[in-house]
This record gives C-alpha cells, structure tokens and sequence, in this order.
C-alpha cells in the first residue's frame, strides 16, 4: 500500500446524514469507533468502500463519508466481492447482521470466507430482527417467545464463529458493543489482515431483544462471562483471575487456579491453530463456558485476488499485446471476391 | 468412374445419432468445409439436456441441421433433404420430417434387435420395405467398416466404433464435394497428444468419402455454388462465440475493465467459458456461487468502473430480478444476458423459446423500466452485445440483452468486423471538477441522456452513498418525499424513452404500406424475412419488419404499423409482443405462437399469412 501523505480526523468520517438509529442502539457504538479508528490506519479516505445488506446495521455506509454502497438483503459480499476484483487496491468493508449474514445472505457470507478476498465483514449480531420489527433471528436461542413465534422457535441457532470457521475463514474475531477499546483493537486487526476477516460484534437492541448480553455486559458479571483472548498467553478469566481453561484430554474444562491447578496448567492461546479455535467458538450458547472474545483465528493465505491477478498476468506474459481483431480473425476464413 | 455431378441451389442435411455418437462435431464439421467453399449457411443443434441419455433410447437422440445454399438464406431450413441416422432410434425421431424423395443414410450395424427395440420397432425398417416407398435409403455397415478400416491399431475395439461419425462425414463430404483437409487439419490440433485417435478418426473418414466414390449405390454427387454475398472475410460464427467477441469489443473500445460474474447454466455457460480463455485480454470472470452473487458481483464491479456483464438463462433469469430493479435504483451500468430456453420453471434447458420478453419488460417489484434489445441472428450477437455495453454505459443503466438457444447454438457465415469501424464508445469517469461548490452531486443528470455521473470509489473527494432507498434529485440522499419519488420514477422512465435517439428508424423489406405486415423480434427474423421473401414472388402484398430494440420502440413504429391491413406477429411462446404492441398502438395485431422447443419454420408463418390474408 502507497505511503498516505493525509491525516484525517474522526469529523472526516463523519458524513452529513443524520444517524436515525434508535436510541440506545449499540450501532451507535460501533460507528462511532470505526470513525475514531479509520484516521489511524494509514489508507487514503477515497480508497475505502462500505457495502451493506439490509437490515439496522446495515444503514451504517450512509453516515460514514466514504464511497459506499447500501444494496440488497444479504447480497452484500456478493456485492463486495465484485468491488474488491473490479480494483484490489480499495480498502473493502461490508456492514452486515445476524438474519443479513447469516440467514438470506447466509450463502453469500460462507462462499466469501472460503475464497479469501481482502475484505473485512463486520457482523452485527443482536440475535433478533429489529428492522421489521422483532422476529426471531438464525443466532436467537431455541424457545425464543417473539411475534412470530408465539409459543418459542424450534430452530436450533447459528453460531457465527463456527460457520466462519467452518466455512474456512482465515480470521475470526469477536468483540462487544460496549466494549469500545477492545472493538476499536479489533478493527485494526480486521483492516491488518490479510484475506477476509470475518468480525462478529455482540450488539445489543435495546427495542426488541434488550439485555441479549446482558451477562457479557453487565459490570458486575463480566469478568465471570466474558473470556478475552490474547495470543501467546493463558486462557484466564474471572473477577480475581483465578479460572483458566484447561484441556481434559481434547475436552476443555473451566478450573480454579490455586490449590491444584497453576497457570501452567492453562491452555495458552494460539491465533494459527485450528483446533483451539473451534474449541473457543464452540463456548457460545454454553452456560458453563465464558464467551471468548478477540481474535480466535488468524493465518495468512493467498487472496483470491492476488491469484486471479496472477493468472491475468500469466495469460498476458503469454500472448502480450493480445486484442479483439486477432480473435475475430482466427479460425478458417475465406474471402468473397 | 461413371458419377455425375448434379447442380443444386440449396440442401438441408440432418445428422442424429445418440448422444455419444458425435453428431454436434460432425455437424460441426461439415459446416466449417460448408462455409469454407463459400455456400451461405445456417445451423440448429438439437441435443438432450441430459448428458448421456441411457444409449439408444429416443430420449438420448441429438441432432445437428444444416442448409446451404448458393443463395442468401435466413433460416437452418425446414424439412431435411438427407438424414444421417446412427441408430434406430434417431430414425424413429426425425424420419417424419424428412422431405418426401429424400435420402435417409443409416448405420446398419445400430440396428441390432435391442436398439430396435429401445426406438419402439416391431420389424426392422430397414428390412421391412416401410420406407423404401418415400424415401432413397441407403443402409450402410459403418460401424463394421471403421473397425475393418482400423484394425492394426492398437486402441481398443469401443473406442475404434466412436469413429463411425467421421465415416459418415467422410461420405457426405464425397456426395457434396467437399475437401476432407480442413478436417484433417482440425482432427490434428484436436487430439494432438494422441496421435493413434487422429489416425483412427482419419482413416475414419477416408474409408467413408471411397465408399462413396468407388461403390455402385451412390450414382450422384451433388454440387451447390458458391452464394453470391457482400465482399469482404468471411468466417463461420456460433452466436455465443460471436456474443463473447462483441463484449470484449466492447471493453476495448471503451476502455474498460470487462468483469463477467455468472453461474454456470445452459444454454448460457459458454459465454462464461469463452470470455474465462481470454485472459489474456485482462478479462476477469467470476463463477459465482449462485445466479444472485452472479449480477451482484457485477454490480459492485460497475460501481467501481468496470463493464459488468452477466449472462443467464431460464430460471437463472429470475433469480436476477431482485438485482436488477438495484442497478435501476443505483443507475449503474450493467448488462444482462438472457439466453432464453423452454420454460416455465427447468423447462426445456437445451430448446429454444421466446418466452421471457414479458419478464424481460415488466419482471421487477416497483417501476423499474430497463432497456431491452434482442440479437436476431448468431452473427448479430456480436453486434448487439456491442450496443448493449455502449448504450448501458452512455445512460447509465442496466440493460437486457435477449437471445435464446438456437441463436446461441446456431451457426452461420458472418463477414468479419472491424474493431476500429464499431461505433464511438467513450467514457469518463467523473473526477473533481464534477463537485458542485464542494459538493458531489451523484444524481445530478446529463441534459441530454440523463445520465448521472460515473464516481468511483478511489477518487478523491467524490466520496459518496448510493443504495436501494429511493434516492434524493440530485445528490442521492434517502428520500421518502413524496413529490421526490414521483419525480425520480418519471425520471428514469424519462432516460429509457431517450434512448429511442440512438435507434434508427425502423427498417421495413418491402413496400411501405400493404395486405400484411409480418412483425417479428429475436431468432424468428429469418424464418419471417424467408417468409416474407416467399409470399412477395406469389405477388402478395407482404412487407416485414424486424425489432432489434423492444424497449424503447423505434420513435416510427406506430406510424408504419398503422401502413398495413393486416399485422402478423409470430413468436415462440404464447403471444408476449403482440400484447405490448397492441397495448401500446391499439392496432388488432393477430399470432403466430408455437412453443414447440424449436424455430417456427417459414412454411408455418406463410400458411398463417396466406390465411390472413387469403
């Protein structure tokens, strides 16, 4: 990437659009320390795009003065994946949810991911439909009494950290609305990445599903329910930080650390290994498991774009000065007189 | 040798056989030497949309027709004067359709008591005299013969029996005259890792042009002239191939990126796989993982610059809708390519059909008018591609491109084009002297094209929104005003009626005013200019005229239409032009509208003139 001579500040970008989420959203959050971060990444302001679905997250393009494109339910990586080929150059994001990503666009999301284009998706999950109004969503819990399901959904949810991972992501990450230094360090780590990196954002709506992570949230519980990930060192939580994860042959388990178990007890975080990530993801929705957050998995691969590139120039280094005439022309031709 | 050499004006051929038996190559073949000695020509393949039907049934059969002729011709002709039938089974299917005193040339060795009876035969028929009273029928031991003709080869007995094709070829190659080199030419690139199938296909080949040169059943061989056609190169073109060449023309011409996103479905693939070779052109193409992120991908490449083209089929087509009414709203430039088939639903996926001109018009949510133009012959593809991507670009649209499966498949001579004589096709992309007092207006409009400005992301100071809300005049805020909404409609109605600048007026062959007026668009011109054609020597008062674009009209059409006593309008699907022209001129327009899976055929539109018309 060009050396970037600009500097900017948060009001850069900031577009003249009045934010018309609810009040108390947690979107409001997470706008606000992407415009607090974008300053501090070393890219030209015109070189970022925003793509969105449909859905409340996905209105977030229209208040960031930036390129940006709100589209169509679901389509948004399809939609960013032609942006990105069109010119690999751009910073691409896509602004997406829980029924945007996960559900309509379910397909889009999967097949972005195992391609690995440079894109970062940032995934609002608030486990609800808020847009129309308060039905159950593909992350909301079985039983959930909502508008059109009166008696509880049957449907077992999503976990969006295993579909990435699942679906061959090379970076998966999780942060929470109101943790705003956290979010903001996983916002550098997604534009860092090399390759689609794939960030779900715990999102609280305060309207139809308030209180969703309550439990991850709350002051008081936190240090109880929320597990924060660091590369290279011990899994360890709790108020006095004395519970650690621990593998019970390839099972983990949640021990006291003191009389019969010490820190070296404790499994030590690895970003590049498969297997402690799915191990982390599988935690969610699991009473007895702290919800990890920060960064779960991260390795670098080739991107889809840098190969299509390749081969474009493979096929030019070939045939240079390849054009049209020359096609038409080939073949048997003959010549009427 | 005691043959004859008779002077014919034109002659249909159809080759059948099952699917594994080779026909749409030796069609293939035998039209390449066709085009080669000068005749015109024009092609229809007919396959199964399965790949390999269960061997011999009715089902698997898969044919080729050709007619050439030393006159100009329009269409792959009606009723064939020479079948080829490699098996019971493609007898059994097209032997109804052959011209009675026509020549049907068969397998012998396929017509064994199992293959007689996968067709339904109770007896042979070609020991049971059934046929002898209408048709010459030749019945020949090809298969027998190739592995005579191979036998010291080390390759294996099945695979020495798939050459049979390349016999027949070789003695219809005889009995037209036609030199055997180009083939050869084309078997030596084809299979150049493995030199024992060239010379199996080779000998093939050779056995079958002495058979007829040296055997006392063939009496006569038959000579067609060269057609006398416009000066110039000519090569032979299949519409798909000739699509693919007018949108990388296009992207030269203009300048831009060409990025092609798509999913494979038939009759549609082979753009994809065509524009996927040319790589080296800085083509970029996308198998998407669904029809959606098909013109989806194109549209964020559009938004960023590039030419987005999609191409697509049936069903296929349906799953765009969603998107299109998108490129509507964002006014970027994108094109859709129907390549329609049988529908509704799967359908017919390798037959022909005209059955989405209504979906084509009308088939979004909300009032989301896109301009629509159709190509009429394989060579024309090229062409109409070409004016697709110009006329998107220039007006800052989506727009349709219709073809359907014979145009596609469909072969014929086409004068090669130059490049450099297409029409203008410049782009700007708007930069910082486009920003109004500071200020970036996205929807701000060209006076006259209406066209709004071409911003992409990566230029400074232009940054800016655009989505599927409906967007404010001018600078493409949300807007939920009513008199705004009211305004843009109007607006992008008002951009697509434009474009009836670009079109000339409409081209009527015949007299100006008269008895009938036959009406057509797309695949089904030929068929109407031959009928046409015909109905002028009887003397009737017959005048035709073909639309290229359906949406916008050409600014004269209702003033010709209303010239005529009588309007014809045949289409192969169940009345779909007839409706919008009646709608939009109140003229009684009367249909022709067969969904048969195959072209209407010329004999079938003069009938229905002559009983308009009498």
């Amino acid at each position: 990437m060009p050396e970037t001579v600009k500097t900017y500040t948060k009001k850069d970008f900031t577009s003249d659009q009045a934010v018309r989420w609810c009040p108390g959203c947690g979107d409001y959050a997470v706008l606000a320390q992407t415009q607090k971060v974008f300053p501090d990444l070393g890219v030209d302001k015109e070189k970022f795009v925003f793509i969105s679905g449909i859905g409340c997250s996905s209105r977030f393009p229209y208040y960031m003065d930036t390129y940006g494109f709100h589209t169509i339910h679901g389509r948004a990586p399809a939609i960013a994946s032609g942006v990105k080929l069109a010119n690999p150059d751009l910073s691409v994001w896509v602004v997406t949810g829980d029924g945007d990503g996960l559900s309509i666009g379910g397909n889009h999301t999967i097949h972005l991911l195992r391609r690995n284009l440079d894109i970062n998706v940032m995934l609002f999950n608030n486990r609800i439909y808020g847009l129309t109004k308060g039905q159950y969503s593909p992350t909301s819990e079985v039983g959930k009494i909502t508008k059109s399901t009166p008696m509880g959904s049957l449907d077992r949810p999503f976990n969006p950290l295993t579909v990435a991972l699942g679906a061959g992501a090379t970076f998966v990450s999780r942060t929470i609305d109101k943790e705003l230094k956290h979010m903001q360090s996983m916002i550098k780590r997604s534009h860092g990445h090399k390759g689609t990196s794939f960030m779900e954002i715990y999102q609280n709506c305060n309207i139809f599903n308030d209180g969703a992570f309550l439990a991850q949230t709350d002051k008081d519980q936190k240090a109880e329910t929320v597990l924060i990930l660091e590369n290279g060192q011990p899994m360890i939580f709790g108020k006095e930080n004395n519970k650690g994860v621990r593998l019970d042959g390839n099972k983990p388990v949640i021990v006291d650390i003191g009389d019969k178990w010490s820190v070296d007890d404790i499994l030590v975080h690895d970003e590049s290994d498969y297997v402690i990530a799915s191990l982390l993801s599988n935690m969610t929705y699991q009473t007895d498991f702290p919800d990890p957050i920060g960064v779960l998995y991260a390795v670098e691969t080739e991107t889809y774009e840098e190969t299509m590139v390749a081969q474009i120039n493979e096929a030019i280094k070939k045939k240079p000065k390849g054009n049209v005439q020359e096609i038409i022309n080939a073949g048997d031709t003959w010549v009427v007189k | 040798m005691g043959k004859t050499m008779e002077q014919v004006d034109e002659v249909v051929i159809r080759f059948a056989g099952d699917s594994g038996d080779g026909m749409q190559l030796t069609g293939g073949r035998f039209t390449e030497s066709t085009a080669i000695v000068g005749n015109d020509l024009s092609t229809l393949p007919d396959f199964p949309a399965e790949i390999r039907a269960p061997a011999g049934s009715l089902a698997g059969v898969s044919a080729f027709q050709i007619k050439f002729s030393s006159r100009d011709i329009h269409t792959p002709g009606d009723k064939p004067d020479v079948l080829v039938a490699m098996n019971p089974a493609a007898l059994k299917v097209h032997q109804k359709e052959v011209a009675p005193g026509g020549t049907i040339i068969c397998n012998e060795n396929a017509f064994t008591p199992k293959n007689l009876k996968l067709a339904g035969y109770e007896t042979n028929p070609l020991e049971d005299k059934t046929l002898d009273d209408y048709y010459r029928l030749y019945s020949i031991e090809m298969s027998k013969m190739v592995s005579l003709a191979n036998k010291d080869l080390e390759i294996s007995p099945k695979i020495i029996d798939r050459t049979k094709n390349l016999f027949a070829l070789g003695l219809l190659f005889w009995i037209y005259d036609r030199s055997l080199e180009s083939t050869k030419k084309w078997l030596g690139v084809k299979f150049a890792k493995k030199p024992e199938i060239i010379e199996a296909n080779i000998r093939a080949m050779d056995a079958g042009y002495n058979y007829g040169e040296t055997t006392e059943i063939f009496t006569t061989r038959y000579k067609v002239d060269k057609a006398d056609l416009p000066a110039g190169t000519y090569r032979n073109v299949v519409g798909n191939y000739a699509l693919s060449m007018g949108l990388a023309a296009a992207a030269e011409r203009s300048k831009l990126g060409l990025f092609y996103g798509g999913y494979p479905i038939t009759p549609a693939s082979d753009i994809l796989h065509t524009l996927a070779a040319w790589k080296h052109l800085g083509i970029k193409t996308f198998q998407a993982e669904d029809e959606i992120a098909g013109i989806t991908s194109i549209l964020g490449a559009a938004f960023t610059g590039n030419l987005g083209i999609t191409a697509t089929s049936g069903p296929g087509i349906a799953l765009k809708g969603e998107a299109m009414g998108l490129a509507v709203m964002a006014e970027l430039p994108i094109v859709i390519i129907n390549v329609q088939r049988g529908g509704p639903s799967t359908g017919l996926p390798t037959k022909t059909e005209q059955s989405d001109l209504m979906q084509a018009m009308y088939g979004r949510n909300g009032e989301a008018p896109i301009p629509v133009l159709a190509s009429s012959t394989p060579g024309d593809c090229f062409f109409a591609a070409y004016e697709a991507c110009r006329i998107a670009v220039k007006y800052m649209t989506p727009v349709i491109l219709l073809t359907d499966g014979y145009l596609a498949n469909g072969s014929e001579p086409w004068q090669v084009p130059k490049v450099d004589d297409l029409p203008d096709f410049e782009v700007s992309f708007a930069d910082e002297s486009n920003l109004a007092d500071g200020q970036f207006l996205a929807y701000s409009r060209d006076k006259k094209t209406l066209a709004r400005p071409w911003a992409i992301p990566g230029t400074p100071g232009l940054e800016h929104r655009i989505g599927g809300i409906e967007t404010e005049d001018l600078t493409g805020n949300v807007s939920y005003d009513p008199d705004n909404h009211q305004y843009m409609v109007e607006t992008r109605a008002k951009k697509v009626d434009a474009i009836t600048n670009e079109i000339g007026p409409s081209e009527v062959f015949g007299n100006k005013s008269g008895d009938l007026l036959i009406l057509s668009w797309g695949g089904t011109k030929g068929a109407c200019r031959s009928a046409t054609e015909a109905l002028k020597a009887d003397g009737k008062k017959v005048s035709h005229l073909h639309l290229r674009w359906i949406n916008p009209f050409p600014k004269d059409l209702g003033e010709n239409l209303i010239k005529f006593k009588n309007i014809l309008i045949p289409e192969i699907n169940y009345g779909q032009l007839i409706k919008i022209i009646r709608a939009e001129f109140l003229v009684d327009a009367k249909g022709l509208n067969q969904v048969r899976g195959k072209p209407i055929s010329s004999l079938d539109i003069q009938d229905a003139a002559n009983k308009l018309i009498g």
